[in-house]
């Protein structure tokens, strides 16, 4: 009797065991696909044109989308500007004086920003750049995306920084140093390459982004022409030329899907081997 | 440990450094190529000074001004169009929030709309004329298939759903329609071709008219919603069995089945050059100056009537161009652009006409022509004519 | 403060004294005070400006939902006109219903495949494998929304349509939700899009729960004669809230969702019975209609849809973190903040 009912155990973990590795499967299987399909009709547009000039007009073949490559490198440059001391400041505030119940709120409401409707920062910067100056601009595109990367770099930071031993700060106090400048100098320096991380994976994320842009950037079929001006990026070639019927744009998008990967891909892999797992690599 | 942090720093320093050297290369070569030649033709006061003019507005003449911008930009380099195709609805909804130097639509300002331009006027420029043709994915079937007005409003109003529907079939004799599902598409923006598609729907059929309307964007009792054109083309050319409705130069360019639509004079006529021609010259619209309101003109309504005109494709329409008369309301001008934007259209509606046949759009009649050439002339800046000849 | 000050009486006292060293510490002691004081609050400045985004964010969407607010009041919840065309009325309920069935679906789907994998990287696998494998699950946690809908339309939507579906209403076609046309795209399609797209989300978290799940649940299970997937059961047990949260965190992507929704799942206001139906979400309908708002009302309209879209982003935001942080607290039994 309880050999037969050990068996029935036995049979049921491995089924349950067994359908839990099968659901990593299948969670696998969408992501080769999409790389796959990525690289496979994208590296069959990418060639030295495709990154190096300008789209043509519609129905002609040839042309590229070196203004979306262009611009996506600018916004997120413009984003990161404004994002990074911000964040990182931030991050230093939460993790250093992480007692008092300021930091508590603002982390609390850092965390739900990280996962938050990109659209809806997009209204945001509309109503507020786009309305305001009476143009879609490249600024107002990349104020949204640096709204949207302060929470990653906020949360990383701070994560980074409060991993530092609590040695060194103690050492600097004993030493004479003041709180700020064993802060500064001692403490976030150590940190620096969680910080790295955070600052890899919120660019990463910029660069993908493409709802906000939707209503602020807007779009272009030339290169750039002013931070007050409307600007290509990628995910926006990706959007438009995939919904599109014109057979060389759609091959294009999978052109640009494949570029935008690669720089993510690499961003990624640089952030697993640096950190080697240590710090949480998402957010 | 001290070496593996040493090691993975200097691995994240060269990361960054290579992906700096790209950025500063490719906006280099991209700066380099794109520089003003000496050797254009420009005034002084626009040479070496790089131009964007920023338009926003319908899909339906998109390849058209695609074609435009790029072909003036190769002749004149320091000019750059850029002009998004986001639906009539969306040009028009930035040219009143004047967020756009000039907007694209094939629908005009509707009564309310022009009476809500204070301050200057609105000026229409008709660019060019196209016709909307209802499109559809058959396997196996790559032309011919015939729809009358009623028909089409029935199909998209949902009252039949079927391919093989006696009604379809009847007027089809020469085509087996397969006993399969219509996959309805529309557009799921503010389209001028929506309210093209709908005006004709309108005068076909009065339920129609009554229960779902004449406008930019409706509430469509059934199907799929594309974004612009494209999106409806993209639909369409994913889907077998999915019938929508474009302006020709998409089904054109993507080779897309599009089919015949039978006209007041009981005609079934197929999309063309030709028939959109005859339309054009059918239809006596006298059409108002510039700076007046447009909301009345419709070729669709003067064909509707006209039982003579056996050639004519009924389901064709002007594509505008709305700009300011006094263009120092928008934010940003200044008189070397505004002379840029008048320029490049005195040149679209001459010169650049060339380029529309081979995308099949209609060449403007001369009669529009000379409209047009007065009403760009009445453009201004600070009160002054901007216009140089 | 108090102390500071008798110190400086003390010191004043003293310097009857030629003590030069002394006048020298009191000043750089009052300056390192004043300059850390000045650190913590630009530090604190900088921190509060993310408070001060969400606050301008609140505020900027009501501001310009005012106008619709007005129309509609609260009927806007459960209209189900949406007509700019011909009579301006505006109603958000199929935008609800849309958002919401896409976001079930999305969980149906996706949080038995997120546990599993969880389960796979947190008990069952190897030390060696468990980075690789969290790398490339981590992966398809960067892939950008718009490109999950640049393979949704090209890739998914057309096998599913040619080899799922069909299947699924001959099977299943006596239930309404698998009837009518199959179109590719679709209610059905923007689901398991989103399904995908919250695996990591759900799995990292629970994995990270799974994780802080001290050793000794698991080996007191296994003590009392457990086998592994029933000592497996009780760790989640232990750690459930902490699940419950992290589901609710994917439910909290899944409404935000834009782009791959977009993409894929036909844009058509309305409340569809059938899943094969092309359905419409708020984030969708904001994607699509923004930039062509061709009156004040229907913007503010939009507005509104996007205000709704916040509100309901954060409660459900809010709630997810706050049971993660609780159960993390409880279970690690120290203070994550």
């Amino acid at each position: 009797m309880s050999s037969s009912h050990s068996h029935l155990r036995k049979m049921k973990e491995n089924i349950l065991l067994g359908l839990c590795v099968v659901a990593l499967i299948i969670t696998m299987v969408p992501l080769f696909s999409i790389l796959i399909s990525i690289f496979v009709n994208g590296g069959n547009v990418i060639d030295l044109a495709f990154l190096t000039e300008l789209p043509k007009a519609v129905g002609e073949t040839g042309g590229g989308i070196a203004n979306a490559i262009q611009g996506t490198l600018i916004l997120v440059a413009l984003a990161s500007f404004i994002a990074l001391p911000v964040g990182m400041i931030a991050g230093i505030y939460l993790s250093e004086y992480k007692s008092s119940r300021l930091a508590w709120v603002i982390r609390f409401f850092s965390d739900v920003l990280t996962e938050f409707p990109s659209i809806v920062i997009g209204i945001f910067a509309y109503t507020v750049i786009v309305l305001y100056i009476r143009s879609f601009a490249a600024f107002a595109g990349a104020v949204a995306l640096a709204i949207i990367m302060i929470p990653i770099v906020t949360r990383t930071t701070e994560e980074a920084v409060r991993l530092v031993p609590n040695g060194l700060r103690e050492a600097g106090i004993a030493l004479g140093v003041t709180r700020w400048k064993t802060i500064v100098r001692i403490v976030v320096p150590a940190g620096r390459s969680g910080i790295v991380t955070g600052v890899m994976l919120s660019v990463a994320r910029a660069a993908g982004e493409t709802a906000p842009l939707l209503l602020t950037a807007f779009n272009s079929f030339y290169g750039f022409s002013g931070l007050l001006k409307p600007i290509a990026s990628m995910s926006m070639y990706i959007f438009i030329f995939s919904i599109s019927p014109f057979p060389d744009w759609r091959a294009k998008a999978w052109g640009a899907a494949l570029i935008l990967m690669l720089m993510i891909l690499a961003l990624s892999v640089v952030v697993r081997s640096v950190t080697h797992g240590r710090y949480p690599a998402r957010v | 440990m001290q070496n593996q942090e040493k090691k993975s720093n200097k691995k994240i320093l060269s990361a960054l450094l290579i992906v700096a050297i790209v950025i500063v290369a490719i906006g280099a070569y991209y700066y380099s190529t794109n520089a003003p030649s000496t050797s254009n033709t420009m005034t002084s006061e626009t040479m070496n000074q790089l131009i964007t003019l920023n338009g926003a507005g319908a899909t339906f003449p998109f390849p058209l001004i695609s074609k435009m911008s790029s072909e003036y930009n190769a002749a004149n380099p320091t000019i750059q169009i850029n002009y998004q195709s986001i639906g009539s609805g969306g040009g028009i909804r930035q040219f009143m929030v004047k967020t756009v130097d000039f907007a694209a639509s094939d629908a005009p300002l509707s009564d309310a709309q022009y009476a809500n331009v204070t301050g200057t006027s609105s000026l229409h420029i008709p660019f060019t004329i196209g016709g909307v043709v209802p499109t559809y994915n058959l396997p196996n079937i790559a032309s011919g298939v015939r729809f009358t007005g009623p028909i089409l409003a029935d199909i998209f109003m949902g009252k039949i759903t079927k391919w093989n529907d006696p009604q379809l079939a009847a007027i089809n004799p020469s085509v087996t329609l397969p006993d399969k599902d219509i996959i309805v598409v529309h557009r799921s923006d503010g389209s001028g071709t929506t309210f093209v598609w709908t005006n004709y729907l309108s005068n076909v059929s009065p339920d129609w008219k009554q229960n779902v309307g004449k406008s930019t964007s409706v509430n469509w009792p059934v199907g799929l919603g594309g974004k612009g054109n494209e999106g409806v083309a993209g639909i369409v050319t994913q889907n077998p069995y999915a019938l929508g409705y474009n302006e020709f130069a998409y089904a054109t360019i993507n080779k897309i089945s599009f089919g015949a639509v039978q006209n007041a004079a009981g005609n079934f006529v197929t999309p063309s050059l030709e028939s959109f021609t005859a339309a054009v010259q059918a239809s006596s619209t006298a059409l108002p100056n510039g700076d007046s309101n447009w909301s009345r003109v419709s070729i669709i309504d003067s064909l509707s009537t006209n039982t003579s005109a056996s050639d004519a494709y009924p389901v064709t329409s002007f594509s505008y161009i709305l700009i300011y008369k006094e263009l120092n309301v928008l934010p940003g001008m200044d008189l070397a652009r505004a002379r840029a934007l008048v320029n490049f259209l005195w040149w679209a509606v001459h010169a650049g006409q060339n380029y529309a046949p081979p995308l099949e759009y209609v060449p403007l009649p001369s009669s529009v022509v000379t409209l047009d050439e007065a009403t760009i002339k009445s453009i201004t800046f600070n009160g002054q004519t901007v216009f140089q000849g | 403060m108090q102390t500071f000050h008798r110190k400086r009486v003390e010191m004043k006292n003293l310097s009857a004294q030629p003590h030069f060293s002394l006048k020298a510490t009191e000043r750089s002691l009052m300056t390192r005070i004043t300059a850390d004081k000045i650190f913590k609050i630009f530090t604190a400045a900088m921190a509060s400006s993310i408070l001060l985004i969400l606050v301008a964010m609140v505020f900027e969407l009501y501001n310009q939902s005012k106008l619709s607010i007005d129309a509609f009041g609260f009927s806007f919840l459960w209209g189900t006109v949406w007509d700019p065309a011909i009579t301006q009325v505006f109603g958000a309920l199929p935008l609800i219903y849309g958002t919401i069935v896409t976001s079930l679906l999305a969980l149906l789907f996706g949080v038995p495949l997120s546990l599993g994998t969880a389960i796979v990287l947190s008990e069952l696998s190897p030390q060696r494998l468990k980075s690789p494998v969290s790398f490339i699950v981590e992966l398809l946690a960067a892939i950008p929304s718009v490109i999950f809908g640049l393979w949704g339309i090209f890739t998914l939507a057309p096998f599913l349509r040619d080899n799922v579906y069909p299947a699924l209403q001959a099977a299943l076609g006596f239930l309404p939700i698998f009837q009518g046309p199959i179109y590719g795209l679709g209610v059905l399609t923007g689901g398991i899009v989103l399904a995908i797209m919250i695996i990591p989300t759900v799995s990292a978290v629970s994995r990270d729960v799974l994780a802080a799940v001290p050793d000794s649940q698991r080996e007191a299970a296994l003590a009392l004669g457990a086998t592994k997937w029933e000592a497996t059961m009780t760790v989640m047990s232990y750690g459930r809230s902490g699940i419950i949260g992290s589901i609710i965190l994917g439910l909290g992507r899944a409404v935000g969702e834009t782009m791959a929704i977009t993409m894929v799942i036909g844009n058509r206001f309305d409340t569809f019975t059938s899943l094969f139906e092309p359905g419409y979400t708020m984030a969708a309908l904001i994607a699509n209609e923004f930039t062509e708002a061709t009156t004040d009302l229907y913007l503010s309209a939009i507005i509104e849809v996007g205000l709704i879209l916040f509100l309901v982003a954060m409660a459900i935001n809010v709630l997810a973190r706050f049971i993660v942080w609780r159960s993390l607290r409880m279970v690690r039994g120290a203070v994550l903040e």
